[in-house]
C-alpha cells in the first residue's frame, strides 16, 4: 500500500529530514512510526500525502508512483488519503457536521448522500448527538474525533494519522486507537506517526522507528523499543 | 475517479446520477456558493459597502463625460443646419449662364434651397454695411463676383457630407471659388473628439484601478481565510472549487458596483439636466439629455461586472496557490 524505496529528502540549506528510508506496509495492514521530534516522522507521512516531494528515490502507494503525479493531481489523491492531524485542522468556525461533511462537498455528492455518510461516520467515533455543535465547544479527544470522521466520510483505503493522540490522556489515546482499529478491520490501511511508546508497547504492532532520518527498526512494537533508546 | 484506486468511485459518479440531474446538481451548487458569496458580503457591510462604492464611483466619471459628449454632439448636429456654401462665380459668366446654372442645381438632391446673389446687388450691400459709402463709386468695374449661396440638405449638412458636396459643386465651370460656412463646426468636432478621447483615456486608467482595488480586496479576502484554504487543500479540494467563491465575490462587487454607478450617473444627470434648461431655452435649442436607457444600462453593469470577475480572477490565481500546506 505504502512503498519508499532508498528516499531521501534535504531541505534547502542542507538539512538531512531523511536518508535512504526503505519500507513496504501492505494493504489492509496497521502500522506505526515513531522516533523522537525531528526524526523525520512529519517529513515522511508529508511525502505520502505530497505536501513535500522526495529528494531522491520513489515513494508509491498502491503501485503508483507520486513523482508522476503533477501538481493538479494532488488534490484528487488527497482524496484517497484519509488525513488526522494532531492539531485537528477542524475550522473553528463551521459546525461539527459541516466539518465533517468537508470531503464529501468537494467531492460533489447529493445532499442526500451527504448527510447519510456524515451521520455514519459520526455514530462511528460516537459524535451523533454532537452534529450541531461548533469544534470550539468540544473537549481535545471530541475534537479529535471529529477529525477522525472527516477522515473515514469518503472511505478512503487509507488512513494516515500524524500524533493523533498527542494531547490526549491514557485513557483517551487508547479510544481512539480502538478506532483506528476498527477501521483497519474493516480492510483499511492504517499508518500512524506517534512518540507515545507506552501506547505501543501495549498493542503487538508492526513498528518503524526513526532515528536522525535513517530507518533504524522495523518490526514488532517490544523489539522497537530497545532501538528507539 | 481516483487515479490511485482503480475501481474506487468518487463523487457524484459514485450514485446512478443521470445527466440531467447532474446538470440540475451543477446549477444549484453554484447558485449556492453564488449566494453564499453574496451572504459573506452582507456580513461585513461596512468593507462591502466601501469597496462598491469605489467601483461606483470609478465608473460614475466616465460614463457621465461620455453621456454629456454624446449629447453635446446631437445638440451641435442640430446647429449645423444653418451650414451654407457660397459659390463665387467666375467673372465672366453672364446672368444668363448663372440662371441656368440654378436651374440645373436646383434638380440636386443634396441641396434644399438656392439664393442668387448678383455682383450688382452685392455691391450695394457691401456698400452700405461696410461704410466705405461714395468711395466704391471710383471703381471702374464691379470687383465682386455674383454669388449663389445654397443650403444643402439636412442629410448633407454633416461636416463631411456638406465637404463632399461642396467639391461637386467646385467641379460646375461656372464656380471659382466654393466656400463652406462650417468651419467653426469642424473646430467643434475636433474639439468633441479630443474630449471623447479623454474620456476613453480616463475610463481605461479608472477600469485599470478598479481592477487593481478589487484585485486587493479579493486577495485579503483569501489571506484572511488562509487556514479554511489549507484545510480545504488538505482534504482534497481542487484549485477551482476553492477559487469559486472567490470569483462569486468578485462578481457580486461588479453587479453592485454597477447598479451604484447607474443611480449616480442618472442622478447627475437629472441634476446638471435642471440647471442646463434654463440655459439652453436663452439659445432656443431644445435640450433632452439622453443615453441612460436600458441599453447604457445593460452596458454599465456587463462593463462592471466583467472588470470586478477580471480583478478576482487575477488576485485568486495568484494567491489561491501560494497557500499550500506545510
Amino acid at each position: 500500500m505504502i512503498k519508499f524505496e532508498q528516499v531521501s529528502k534535504t531541505y534547502p540549506g542542507g538539512q538531512n529530514a531523511l536518508s535512504k528510508v526503505s519500507f513496504h506496509v501492505e494493504q489492509g495492514e496497521m502500522a506505526f512510526l515513531t522516533g523522537h521530534s525531528g526524526a523525520g516522522k512529519s517529513t515522511l507521512l508529508k511525502l505520502i500525502s505530497i505536501m513535500e516531494r522526495p529528494t531522491v528515490g520513489n515513494v508509491l502507494i498502491n503501485g503508483h508512483n507520486l513523482s508522476n503525479i503533477t501538481r493538479k493531481q494532488i488534490a484528487y489523491i488527497r482524496r484517497d488519503i484519509g488525513m488526522i492531524f494532531q492539531s485537528h485542522q477542524l475550522l473553528m468556525d463551521k459546525s461539527v457536521f459541516d466539518n465533517v461533511s468537508l470531503p464529501m462537498v468537494i467531492e460533489g455528492h447529493t445532499r442526500k448522500t451527504i448527510a447519510k455518510r456524515v451521520d455514519a461516520a459520526l455514530e462511528m467515533v460516537g459524535l451523533k448527538d454532537k452534529a450541531r455543535n461548533l469544534p470550539i465547544t468540544l473537549s481535545g479527544g471530541e475534537q479529535q474525533r471529529v477529525g477522525i470522521a472527516r477522515a473515514v466520510v469518503n472511505r478512503p483505503p487509507l488512513l494516515l494519522a500524524d500524533e493523533p493522540t498527542g494531547n490526549l490522556d491514557p485513557k483517551l489515546s487508547m479510544e481512539i486507537i480502538r478506532l483506528f482499529e476498527d477501521f483497519n478491520q474493516a480492510g483499511v490501511s492504517v499508518f500512524i506517526a506517534t512518540h507515545d511508546l507506552g501506547l505501543i508497547a501495549r498493542m503487538k504492532y508492526r513498528t518503524l522507528t526513526l532515528k536522525q532520518g535513517r530507518m533504524i527498526t522495523d518490526g514488532l512494537s517490544d523489539s522497537a523499543e530497545d532501538g528507539y533508546l | 475517479m481516483s487515479i490511485l484506486f482503480k475501481g474506487r468511485q468518487q463523487g457524484a459518479s459514485s450514485k446512478k446520477v443521470g445527466p440531467l440531474q447532474r446538470l440540475f446538481m451543477f446549477f444549484t451548487d453554484h447558485l449556492r456558493q453564488a449566494v453564499n458569496s453574496l451572504g459573506e458580503l452582507y456580513r461585513a457591510p461596512f468593507a462591502s459597502l466601501m469597496t462598491i462604492g469605489v467601483l461606483g464611483f470609478s465608473l460614475t466619471l466616465p460614463s457621465t463625460l461620455y453621456i454629456l459628449v454624446k449629447n453635446t454632439e446631437q445638440i451641435s448636429a442640430q446647429w449645423q443646419q444653418a451650414s451654407e456654401i457660397s459659390l463665387f462665380l467666375h467673372s465672366n459668366v453672364s446672368e444668363a449662364n448663372a440662371q441656368q446654372l440654378m436651374t440645373r442645381l436646383s434638380v440636386w438632391d443634396e441641396i434644399a434651397d438656392l439664393t442668387f446673389v448678383p455682383a450688382d446687388e452685392a455691391l450695394e450691400e457691401f456698400q452700405r454695411i461696410s461704410g466705405l459709402g461714395d468711395a466704391l463709386n471710383y471703381l471702374n468695374e464691379n470687383p465682386l463676383p455674383d454669388v449663389v449661396l445654397v443650403v444643402p440638405t439636412s442629410k448633407h449638412a454633416t461636416p463631411t457630407a456638406a465637404a463632399k458636396l461642396l467639391d461637386k459643386l467646385r467641379k460646375e465651370r461656372e464656380v471659382e471659388i466654393g466656400k463652406l460656412d462650417i468651419e467653426w463646426l469642424e473646430r467643434l468636432y475636433a474639439l468633441l473628439d479630443i474630449a471623447k478621447e479623454l474620456v476613453y483615456l480616463l475610463a481605461v486608467l479608472l477600469f485599470f484601478a478598479v481592477v487593481l482595488i478589487i484585485g486587493n480586496t479579493i486577495r485579503l479576502n483569501i489571506l484572511n481565510r488562509r487556514s479554511e484554504i489549507l484545510v480545504m487543500k488538505l482534504v482534497g479540494a481542487t484549485d477551482a472549487f476553492i477559487q469559486r467563491p472567490f470569483l462569486y465575490t468578485g462578481f457580486w462587487f461588479g453587479l453592485l458596483g454597477g447598479v451604484m454607478a447607474w443611480l449616480t450617473v442618472s442622478i447627475i444627470l437629472w441634476w446638471i439636466g435642471m440647471s442646463l434648461e434654463t440655459f439652453m431655452q436663452l439659445y432656443q435649442v431644445q435640450l433632452d439629455i439622453t443615453g441612460m436607457d436600458l441599453e447604457a444600462f445593460g452596458i454599465m453593469l456587463a462593463l462592471s461586472i466583467g472588470l470586478g470577475l477580471m480583478g478576482s480572477m487575477i488576485s485568486v490565481n495568484r494567491h489561491v496557490k501560494e497557500i499550500e500546506p506545510e
